[in-house]
Parts: C-alpha cells; structure tokens; sequence
C-alpha cells in the first residue's frame, strides 16, 4: 500500500500541482453554482455555460500542468499532447454538430447517447488502468489486489460498461429502432447477472497481480455490457425517460470512481454531484408518475395484459373539422392538452398558431401540461418554448385539472397515457395511481388522433369512449393545419 | 477490522468529498420546478463529462500502440459528452430566454 501513500502525499510540493488543485477548485465551485443556476428560470441558461466554462478550464490546466508521479520517484507531464489536441477536435466537432442539428423532439435519445460516450470513456479508462495498477501491485510484491484503487477501478469499469450499454438500448428504443422484450426471466438474469458481477469484483480483487487476469477483466467488462443491455430492455413506455435520468446518474459515479483512482479533485466532485443529483431528478420523475424507482427497475409496466375489460366492442364518435372549428371559435376557454404526437408531428408551431387565431377571436386558450408528457419530464415546454408559446400560458397539471370543469373545450393532441382515466378507476390498470390530466371533465373533449392505436404505454384508453369526447382522426399536423384554416374561413 | 480503519485513514479525504458531495447534489438541485427537468438532467449529464480529464491522464502516458489507440478513443468519447451535452443544453435553454426577452 506504500505506493498510495506516495501518490497523494508528495506530490503537494511541485508548483506545477498546486496550480492544477487551484484550477481544480474553481471548477468544482463552477460546477455546484452552475447546477444551482441550472435549477432557476431565469438562471438555467447562464448556470449551463458556468459549468460548461469550469469544465474548460480543468480540461486545460489538465493538459497543461497535469504530473503524475512515476515508478523511479520523477514526475512525468502529460505526452501526446498532439493526439489529444486531436481528439479533443474530432469530438468537439462532432458533438457540436450533433447537439446543434438534432431537433427538438429528438433530445431525450441525444442525451442518452451523450450520456452513452461518458460512460464508455469511464470504463476504456478503468480497462487501460487496471493492467498498470497490476504491474505496480506485482513489483510491490503485493499478492492480492484488495485497494482502494482497485474497487475505484472495477466499480469504474462496471458502472461505466452498464451505463454505456443501457444508453445504447435506451436510444435504439426512443429512436424506435429497437423493440421491448418484456419476459418475466429477464427479472432473473438481471438478477444473476449482478450478483456475478459483484462477485467477480470480490473475486478479481483476490487474485495476486498477474497478467492472465487480464482475461478475467475482459470477461468482467462483458459481463458488464451485457447487463447493461438486459437492465434496459425489459423496460419501456413511459418508464424511459427515468431509466436515462438513472443511467446518466450511473455515470456520474463512473467518473467519480475515475476521480478516485488518480486522487482528482474535479473528477471527485463533479461525478458525485451529478451522481447524487441525478438519483434525486429520478426519484423526482418516479414520484410524478406515483411509482417507486424498484417498481420501474423491475419493470412491471408496460404491455402485455394491459387492456382490461375494455374490449373493442365500443365505439368512438367522430367529429368533422368543420364542426370542430365552430365548436372551439364559439368557446370561452379552450385548453390543449400535447403529447409526444404531438411533437414527432412537428405541430407544434401550428398549436401556437391556432392558440392566436382563437385568441384573437376572444377565446381563452391555454395549455395543460403534464409532467411527464413527451418523453422526458419538461420535454413538452421545451418544445413549445420552441415554438414561441409564452411561458405564462403553460399550465401545470393541479392547476389544469383545477379549472377543468370552467373549460369549455380540450384538445388533446397526441396525447394518450396522460389522460387516461383508467389511471384513477381502474386499479388492475398498470398505469393505476398515476396523476393524470382529468380532461374528461371538461364540456366537450376533442381527441386528435393518427389513429385508435394505443399509447406509449400500451394501453387502452377509455376515454375515447366516453359521452363527451370526439375523435378527430388524422396525422396532427395535417389535421392542425386544416382546422387553422377552417377557422381562418369562418 | 484494522483493514477498514486503515482504508479509512488512507482515502479519508476523497470520503468526505463524497459524503459532503452528496448531500451537496441533493440540496442544490431539490427546489428545481418541473419544467427545468429536462436541461437540468441534460446539464448534468454534461457535467459528467468531466471523466474527460481520466481520459487524458491515460491517454497522457500513453506507451503502446494499444493504448495510445484506446486513450485517443476515450478522448473522443468524453469530448463529445461534454461539448454535446453542453451545446444540447444551452439550445434547449436558449428557448426560454428567448420567449423572456419578447416579453
């Protein structure tokens, strides 16, 4: 253990160090005050390049004045400065290009993918370190691997390799490029598999330093990728968004684990901030949808024998855009109510549209979000800030379902889950105790709808049904645009 | 026993930071409204980025052919975990202010 001692000890007294540590404060304070600004209105956006500027200056002075104490007792700086100058390049490029050419409705897949990249650079960084930490420990004439550099490194190693694969499978399925498989055994690997995992860690950490177990880590970062894989794919629906806020939480202990290893301040922080802070957002989210995080985990959700009672022997009445258009022009309050379909519809601006052609005939339009619509929490205002709908017209769901019973007219817009009474009546419902937009409560309900397919969530929905509520079938924005236009005319 | 206790001497520092960190992550973001969600867990998955500084520690002292590929890799990713996630948040933000200034 000597070697550890020496590795955070001596190297207080080079100039060199104390400069970095320095740098090093500033951005973990740049972080805690970027995330902070992050959680206001009116400071989010300046709270972002806070932490985007802290993280610009650790990755600087790390180039620059980063010393690592070698085996002979001297200090070695950072080498290859060339390549990683490169490196950082290409993936600065790339990444700007990304984030800046993805739309909107696309975001909850980038961030999985982003957030994919953190956790595959934590583990190729624990599988690069774990042969170096054997040589040490070999030369040391240690003959067990049982440190604190080693757990670091293996926990770094698992949770970055689960956290990567997940990202993965969580953007092929928001993509819609990969399906759920929903089995009652995948419960058990999973189980199987972490316990393996856990114990490999054990087991690793008993062997003498050597170099054939560098099959054994190859074996363990499989493992590791192949959980991530099983962990995700049981889960679905409207569960996705709380698996990437937890995967993104994932990683940020990953590089915590990283920040461990070499004893960095920055990494150290900053990786737990985001560790800790993302586990809350999760909890934040389950509790939005009135579900423990265990529950989603397992993945009792979703599908299979969701559609209870309510065969297809009922029929939804249909109502015509022409009639659509008298009964919202002659209405006192109008409320919208957008889903995901919204959004992939790209109907948005055509909303904010017709929200001012009604506004200019005297009616009160106003929308009712739900915390969970689209498919991340927030997502939905994101998308209508994007297409200019004033802040203050957003309203959240207690205050929506408050002044129900004085709105004259609700459009749902691609909405299903959201408003789905079952989540109230029907407790053999999966999506039973759920908060959900009551908008069977208001005088008319006007459902646009591409069609009667189910939900994200994949289940049948009542309120399609029900006395009050008309169906206007078609893709959203079509329909939108027609209905703005029908309007326009009257 | 002595075993923990000595792990515990020997990272002492590094377990404050965590513990203090943690409780830190959770008070700082508790009061965050609703429609901040989505930026705020793209910020953070930004912040996590800064695993970026492990890869260019490994990729620093880099000696084989191996690593120097596998170090260049893990800068790549990294990189594009921080600018993205940054860019991505700032775009999302970008909204909002916008709708303030039109006021």
């Amino acid at each position: 253990m000597g070697t550890m001692e020496t590795f955070t000890r001596t190297i207080e007294f080079s100039e060199y160090i104390s400069v970095l540590e320095i740098s090093y404060i500033l951005a973990s304070i740049l972080f805690i005050l970027g995330l902070k600004k992050l959680s206001h209105p009116d400071t989010a956006r300046s709270g972002n390049l806070w932490a985007a500027a802290g993280m610009g200056l650790a990755i600087l002075f790390t180039i620059l004045f980063h010393k690592t104490r070698m085996e002979n007792g001297s200090y070695e700086g950072i080498h290859n400065i060339g390549w990683i100058v490169a490196a950082l390049v290409i993936g600065s490029a790339v990444g700007w290009m990304a984030a800046k050419k993805v739309k909107m409705t696309a975001m909850p897949q980038m961030v999985s993918l982003f957030n994919g990249m953190g956790g595959a650079c934590a583990a190729l960084i624990s599988l690069m370190e774990f042969p170096k930490m054997q040589n040490m420990l070999a030369t040391a004439g240690a003959t067990n691997m049982l440190t604190g550099e080693a757990i670091a490194i293996l926990l770094g190693l698992m949770i970055g390799g689960v956290s990567f694969a997940g990202s993965m499978i969580a953007f092929g399925k928001l993509d819609e490029r990969i399906g759920d498989i929903k089995t009652p055994l995948l419960r058990y690997i999973n189980l199987v598999f972490l316990f393996l995992l856990l114990a490999m860690i054990f087991y690793i950490m008993t062997m003498a330093p050597g170099k054939d177990n560098n099959l054994m880590i190859y074996l363990f970062t499989l493992l590791a990728l192949l959980y991530g894989i099983t962990f995700v794919m049981p889960i679905g629906g409207a569960d996705m968004p709380v698996v990437i806020s937890l995967l993104n939480s994932f990683t940020g202990v990953a590089a915590s684990m990283g920040g461990f290893l070499y004893g960095n301040q920055a990494m150290l922080t900053g990786g737990i901030l985001v560790g800790s802070s993302g586990t809350i957002l999760t909890i934040l989210m389950c509790k939005a949808m009135n579900r423990s995080l265990l529950n989603v985990i397992i993945g009792v959700f979703g599908g299979g024998g969701a559609a209870s009672g309510s065969s297809g022997e009922q029929t939804v009445k249909e109502i015509s855009l022409s009639d659509a258009s008298v009964l919202l022009s002659y209405s006192q309050r109008v409320l919208i109510v957008p889903g995901y379909g919204l959004a992939v519809a790209q109907a948005q601006h055509l909303c904010h549209e017709l929200e001012n052609l009604l506004g200019s005939k005297g009616v009160e339009v106003k929308y009712g979000i739900h915390p969970v619509a689209g498919r991340m929490p927030g997502h939905m205002n994101v998308l209508l800030a994007e297409a200019d709908v004033a802040y203050e017209k957003l309203m959240e769901m207690e205050d929506a379902n408050n002044e129900m019973g004085n709105t004259d007219v609700v459009i749902v817009i691609g909405a299903n889950d959201v408003v789905n009474p079952a989540a109230e009546n029907d407790p053999s419902s999966p999506i039973s105790g759920m908060p959900v937009i009551q908008v069977w409560n208001a005088k008319n309900t006007i459902v646009m709808k591409r069609s009667m397919a189910k939900g994200y969530a994949a289940i049948e929905n009542n309120l399609f049904f029900m006395p009050k509520t008309r169906m206007l079938f078609g893709d959203a924005k079509a329909t939108m645009q027609k209905l703005v236009s029908e309007i326009k005319n009257l | 026993m002595s075993e923990v206790l000595k792990f515990f001497m020997e990272y002492r520092e590094a377990i404050f930071i965590i513990i203090l960190s943690i409780f830190l992550g959770i008070e700082v973001i508790s009061h965050v409204p609703s429609v901040l969600h989505t930026p705020l867990m793209s910020g953070a998955n930004a912040i996590h980025g800064v695993v970026i500084i492990g890869a260019i520690i490994v990729m620093g002292h880099a000696g084989n052919v191996l690593s120097m590929i596998l170090g260049f890799i893990a800068v790549i990713l990294g990189t594009l975990n921080v600018v993205g996630g940054f860019v991505v948040t700032d775009r999302m933000l970008e909204m909002f202010s916008k709708k303030k200034k039109q006021k």
